[in-house]
């Protein structure tokens, strides 16, 4: 709750309208307690007094009432209908898109025809339907105006209903024994409360504004009872002999609504979680660079990266994804780069191409080149020439990257034109020839078609055609089969291995499978915890995986015809990278622990094998890495 | 040894494109006829690929989708009408994705709290001592009671899916890819505990996994789904040593191994069948080396084709692997 006020209190327009709109409910609580005249009082000796006369700071209306008096009781009448109105809405919408969203099918198509029609009407005139059929009054106003909002929370809430009806939380509840009437109240409920309050801090304005309209027109509040609404509308004949007593009631109105609506904007940014999770703060082009020496070049390879720090700032902890990464990768080359979630892999792999989000990723440290020229701080314009045309990516989920309402066509040739200004018909064949050199089957039928009517590997394929599109030197391909099925991975990883072959690509290949890392790399780096923590050649590190993590890692793998048994786990969990223990990281979860591996860093250092490892007791025999 | 659960001709559609009056367009049968047997305190693994009918057919067998034909008996009594709750005290499952089964807005005591309060009505007490003990099984520590689910990894959140199933007392445990999205080291911590819980509290096991290893270290039995169908049954070490279906052979084939080669064992652009136009015979013909005339013809039958291994194929491998 207090995290809810200050997430409200830093917008401050929201904070204005705040504090006027508690200004104003304070009043008009306080109303029958303050020394007012009596606003039904007529007087017509004293009729259109001017603003700050003797005895009526407002000055008086047609027939002689105290404006400040009306005034305070009309306000506090206004609200309390608008109010009313909001929350018997409010309910009722809920209620019924929450029934309708939750049991779907048939009901839901009924409830949700009738609320359709509901909305055909424009909402005045089904109002003045409603005041008509039930006779002018206050109260049936209040019933007009709530009837005539409930459609619109119907539907919000139903599509929040469905999305929620459907996770497996909800499925949980019903193997536990709980009633479907349960389950709304107690699983559904609590979910969507969060969007009745944003949908309702939005429309209360509104219908205050749709109350005194209705008033307005003589068929809300009577004579001589005050509300906004029916003082402007009795105003009205004296507009221009006497405006104060139209401009009294109407700036209010006007102060009330304003207040209300900042009010609602900043309690919605406060509670859309969607908002709340940054997506109101665009990441800029490139990742922010804040960093210190940078690392000269050390020798001529394809991509180098050098001493490679990535840190997240959120408020005020630090998180550090990648501590200090060096890796290189030359042509015709596959590195592994594997680890667990959360071992800054991927993270690494954007950074080479300041493709993190900032805010809030910040690059603090190293140095990435390319064919010797620093990319890290490159202007973005340098930047955006190189990816995708020198060094493309290929993502995990190639439903994501995929943009739904273009065909792949489409987006295989923007690809192409992006670097390479070609005409269409040209591109067009040229992303036709791409797809068969992923072999898509029916390439020129298959390039007319949308994204959700392939296969996983059909559309990874894609993912990949779209990588080779501009020739790239270096394919960074993220977890890029993580999502597929075996037989389907299978395919893939031949593909990429013969595009790396034939084309002379350097691949860095990110995965959490060494299965999938033995097949395809040559090199292997591990990483823990946001380093390396041993490189070398793929042959050496599985036969004798020196680290203790990564013996332990392996270990943890299970394998294809070793019958039934016990597996070997890593006890613990990884470190949060926002409090990393000192020295090895990884000595809370080690069997070989000692005191020296909990002082100071600790380097990486060649070993006879040709790998390097970060560790002070590496393993040494491979019996005892398969402990 | 009694049979747990007997799944007899279980079959799953689903209409497609439906009308507002009129038959629908057109009917997945995302289930064929499914016959299956799982003995007491026996892991059945069921292997399959993502649209082959795993998760359909585990939702039917805890009453969370009505089935279309076929019955489900759990110690020889019929479970005919599709109602979680009488299922619930039988038969349980755990989710793939820990996290979303959880709801975001309870805390982990009120989500333990659920199946004692509504399939059992314990009164409070008792309550909280029986959550104390499950929790103890699972290796969870109590303060975690008051905690929200997002405060838990995938493993830790995984652990509380499992106490949740085991608070409803079921001695059938139905776990569709309990550690598919779980990192390998906590994803033996896992599978560890499950085997633990298997023997202390006495349970039977499905276990359903597209991940072919995780399946053969944890199985007795497993079962190979290919497009809605069982294409072959038997001993786990059996079916894992010897496959004779060829879609067991290449599901086996695929996986990548440290030290095997990289090869695609079998051509690139093979897809799935679609399932609204299903081909005629068998459904794996199409991307099998071995189809023949009658695989176009004739959709192949169950069989025994050694000690207790059955399989669907008309041409069923025989050499060893």
């Amino acid at each position: 709750m207090s995290a809810f006020f200050k997430l409200l209190a830093r917008n401050r327009l929201a904070l204005a309208g705040l504090i006027v709109m508690g200004a104003v409910v304070l009043l008009a609580l306080l109303t029958p307690l303050l020394p007012l005249a009596n606003p039904d009082v007529t007087d017509l000796g004293n009729r259109f007094k001017p603003p700050l006369s003797e005895g009526a700071l407002l000055g008086t209306d047609h027939l002689g009432r105290d404006l400040l008096s009306r005034l305070m009781w009309g306000t506090r009448l206004s609200l309390a209908v608008g109010f009313a109105a909001a929350i018997i809405a409010a309910t009722l919408g809920a209620a019924i898109g929450i029934i309708a969203g939750f049991y779907g099918g048939r009901t839901d198509n009924v409830i949700m025809r009738g609320v359709d029609m509901l909305m055909a009407f424009p909402y005045i005139l089904l109002a003045l339907a409603i005041v008509a059929a039930l006779g002018p009054g206050l109260l049936n106003a209040l019933i007009a105006v709530a009837a005539v909002n409930i459609p619109f929370f119907a539907r919000n809430i139903r599509g929040i209903t469905v999305g929620i009806a459907h996770k497996e939380f909800v499925d949980a509840a019903r193997l536990c024994g709980m009633t479907d009437t349960r389950i709304i109240v107690g699983e559904v409920l609590p979910n969507v409360i969060p969007v009745i309050v944003i949908a309702m801090s939005t429309t209360v304005g509104w219908m205050i504004l749709e109350t005194a309209g209705l008033s307005f027109l003589g068929l809300g509040s009577q004579p001589p009872q005050a509300d906004l609404g029916s003082m402007l509308g009795e105003a009205r004949s004296a507009l221009i002999t006497n405006p104060h007593t139209s401009i009294v009631p109407g700036a209010m109105i006007l102060v009330i609504v304003m207040a209300i609506n900042l009010l609602g904007d900043g309690v919605r940014d406060a509670l859309d979680p969607r908002l709340k999770s940054g997506a109101l703060s665009r990441p800029m082009p490139t990742t922010r660079v804040e960093r210190g020496a940078v690392p000269a070049p050390k020798r001529n390879a394809l991509l180098s990266v050098q001493g490679l720090e990535t840190q997240f700032h959120v408020k005020n902890r630090i998180y550090r994804a990648v501590g200090g990464v060096d890796l290189t990768v030359e042509p015709g080359e596959c590195l592994g780069l594997i680890g667990e979630s959360g071992s800054g892999k991927s993270v690494t792999a954007l950074s080479i191409m300041g493709l993190v989000a900032s805010p809030p990723g910040v690059i603090t440290g190293g140095a990435v080149y390319y064919k010797g020229e620093d990319l890290i701080g490159a202007p973005y314009e340098q930047l955006r020439s190189l990816r995708g045309r020198r060094v493309a990516y290929i993502f995990q989920d190639p439903l994501a990257t995929l943009h739904p309402l273009y065909t792949v066509g489409d987006q295989l040739i923007e690809a192409i034109r992006a670097h390479h200004p070609t005409p269409r018909a040209e591109a067009r064949a040229r992303a036709i020839e791409l797809l068969k050199s992923v072999r898509i089957p029916n390439a020129d039928q298959r390039i007319d078609s949308y994204p959700h009517e392939m296969s996983g590997g059909m559309r990874q394929r894609v993912g990949i055609a779209m990588a080779l599109a501009n020739d790239p030197e270096v394919i960074i391909a993220d977890e890029p089969t993580t999502a597929l099925d075996v037989t389907v991975q299978a395919q893939i990883l031949s593909l990429l291995d013969d595009l790396r072959r034939d084309r002379g690509l350097a691949i860095i290949f990110i995965t959490h499978d060494f299965g999938v890392v033995a097949q395809l790399c040559d090199r292997v780096a591990v990483m823990y915890a946001g380093r390396i923590v041993e490189e070398g050649p793929t042959k050496a590190i599985l036969n004798r995986p020196a680290h203790p993590y990564t013996a332990k890692l392996m270990a943890c793998v299970p394998e294809l015809g070793q019958g039934r048994r016990e597996l070997a786990a890593i006890p613990g969990l990884p470190p949060v990278v926002d409090a990393l223990p000192q020295g090895c990281a990884f000595a809370d979860r080690c069997h070989k622990v000692q005191d020296e591996c909990r002082i100071g860093d600790i380097g990486l250092r060649d070993l006879p094998t040709g790998t390097r490892v970060r560790c002070i007791a590496p393993e040494t025999t491979v019996s005892e890495a398969a402990l | 040894m009694t049979t747990a659960l007997a799944i007899t001709d279980l079959t799953k559609d689903f209409p497609v494109g439906k009308r507002l009056f009129g038959p629908p367009r057109g009917v997945v049968h995302a289930v064929r006829p499914v016959t299956l047997d799982v003995a007491e305190g026996e892991t059945l693994g069921i292997v399959g690929e993502s649209g082959c009918g795993k998760s359909t057919l585990a939702r039917m067998l805890v009453g969370l989708l009505p089935p279309t034909a076929g019955t489900i008996k759990i110690n020889g009594q019929p479970l005919d009408n599709a109602d979680p709750a009488l299922f619930g005290r039988k038969i349980q499952y755990v989710f793939q994705d820990p996290i979303s089964s959880l709801n975001p807005r309870k805390t982990i005591r009120q989500i333990m709290e659920a199946p004692l309060r509504h399939l059992h009505n314990m009164p409070a007490a008792d309550r909280a001592r029986r959550i104390n003990q499950i929790f103890a099984a699972v290796n969870l520590r109590e303060e975690f009671l008051d905690r929200y689910p997002h405060e838990f990894s995938g493993g830790q959140a995984q652990r509380i899916g499992i106490a949740r199933a085991l608070a409803a007392d079921a001695r059938i445990v139905i776990l569709d890819e309990p550690v598919s999205a779980l990192d390998v080291s906590v994803q033996a911590q896992v599978l560890n505990l499950l085997a633990d819980l298997k023997g202390q509290f006495g349970l039977t096991y499905l276990f359903i996994s597209h991940d072919l290893a995780v399946v053969e270290a944890v199985s007795d039995r497993v079962a190979v789904l290919y497009f809605g169908s069982v294409v072959e049954v038997g001993p786990a070490t059996a079916v894992f040593s010897q496959p004779r279906h060829p879609y067991t052979k290449l599901l086996a084939e695929s996986a990548p191994v440290v030290g095997r080669p990289l090869a695609a064992p079998e051509g690139r652009e093979t897809e799935l069948p679609d399932p609204l136009n299903p081909p005629t015979g068998c459904a794996f013909r199409e991307r099998c080396s071995k189809a023949s005339a009658i695989c176009a013809q004739i959709a192949p039958v169950m069989t025994e084709v050694a000690d207790g291994v059955s399989v669907a194929c008309h041409h069923p491998l025989t050499g060893p692997a």
